[in-house]
């Protein structure tokens, strides 16, 4: 019975989440503009969870050029045209960043790369052969054995 | 000791090489993207007088120096003699920008340090500071003649930074453009 009430709380209350967001597209857009949005002066926050006073006026801005009837990657552009790549929070693929985008797969395929050398060697080691004086002294421990 | 065995060492001094260097920077001086490019449009109003309405057009016919400032901004009120000393000078018009201020802070502001500007914009909303570019206060910026953005100073003017940097600037920008 408990488990009923509860289901019935789930789904009432997603069907509201989505009505809600629904009627409000401004604002999904805006939110979902600001989270790929750096803030300039907290650097590590987006300007949608930033509460510094210039992340406001820049939500601010992004609401009102949606409302405009700009995309969403032009409101992003206007704002990258201002402060530069530095102010997306992920960096675009070009030129001065390939390497930041490239290392991590790079060292990825390095590592495995060692990892089947390294596997390779622990199944064939190296064993060099017997001298003849070591299997001189092997043959008599053998046969003092079987005596 | 085998060659191998130094590798985690050269490692650890090779990223805090880096890390040493990353130190020196400073992260909060972002590149402008503003140098060469048109003061973007605006509609500000005048701090003093709400009824006077200014424009990017404003801002041509002479090389200017614009200057952002809040009456919150304390760096700013160290800088504000040297802006007043460079009013003083009268070779350059100032064009101050009250950003994210209070009509009566920002009036007030001035009546007690000394207004140096020509003209003041009343930019409360930041549409002007994003337009340029702003992430903090005190910044400077030289406009030439037909509006386009020429330098950008991030942090407090110093008579020296004027002396050595602005006002060659705005000498050279004034002899290309009488």
């Amino acid at each position: 019975m408990r488990f009923l009430v509860i289901a019935c709380f789930l789904l009432f209350s997603s069907v509201a989440a989505l009505a809600q967001s629904g009627s409000n597209e401004t604002e999904m857009r805006a939110r979902e503009v600001g989270r790929s949005l750096r803030c300039v002066v907290c650097q590590n926050q987006s300007i949608d969870e930033s509460d510094a006073p210039l992340a406001a006026d820049m939500r601010r801005l992004v609401r009102k050029q949606i409302d405009s009837g700009m995309s969403n990657e032009e409101v992003i552009d206007f704002m990258r045209a201002q402060y530069g790549d530095y102010v997306l929070l992920k960096p675009p693929v070009q030129g001065n960043t390939l390497v930041l985008w490239l290392v991590p797969a790079g060292l990825v395929l390095l590592a495995m790369g060692w990892l089947v050398i390294n596997s390779r060697r622990r199944i064939a080691p190296d064993v060099p052969e017997l001298s003849a004086a070591e299997a001189e002294r092997v043959k008599s421990a053998l046969e003092t054995d079987a005596s | 000791m085998k060659p191998a065995a130094l590798i985690p060492l050269a490692i650890f001094l090779v990223l805090g090489g880096l890390f040493a260097m990353g130190l020196t920077k400073d992260p909060s001086a972002i590149k402008t993207q503003m140098i060469d490019r048109p003061v973007p449009d605006f509609i500000l109003t005048d701090l003093r007088d709400e009824t006077v309405t200014y424009t990017q057009a404003d801002l041509r016919g002479q090389v200017s120096l614009v200057n952002v400032f809040g009456s919150w901004c304390t760096p700013c009120a160290v800088e504000h003699p040297t802006i007043v000393d460079i009013g003083q000078q009268d070779v350059v018009r100032i064009v101050g920008v009250n950003w994210r201020d209070e009509r009566a802070a920002g009036q007030a502001w001035l009546n007690r340090l000394g207004n140096p500007y020509d003209i003041v914009l009343f930019d409360d909303l930041s549409l002007l500071a994003i337009g340029l570019g702003v992430t903090g206060a005190p910044e400077s910026f030289i406009v030439d003649a037909s509006g386009t953005v020429r330098y950008k100073h991030t942090g407090m003017v110093t008579p020296q930074i004027w002396r050595d940097t602005l006002l060659p600037i705005i000498n050279d920008l004034k002899k290309s453009a009488p």
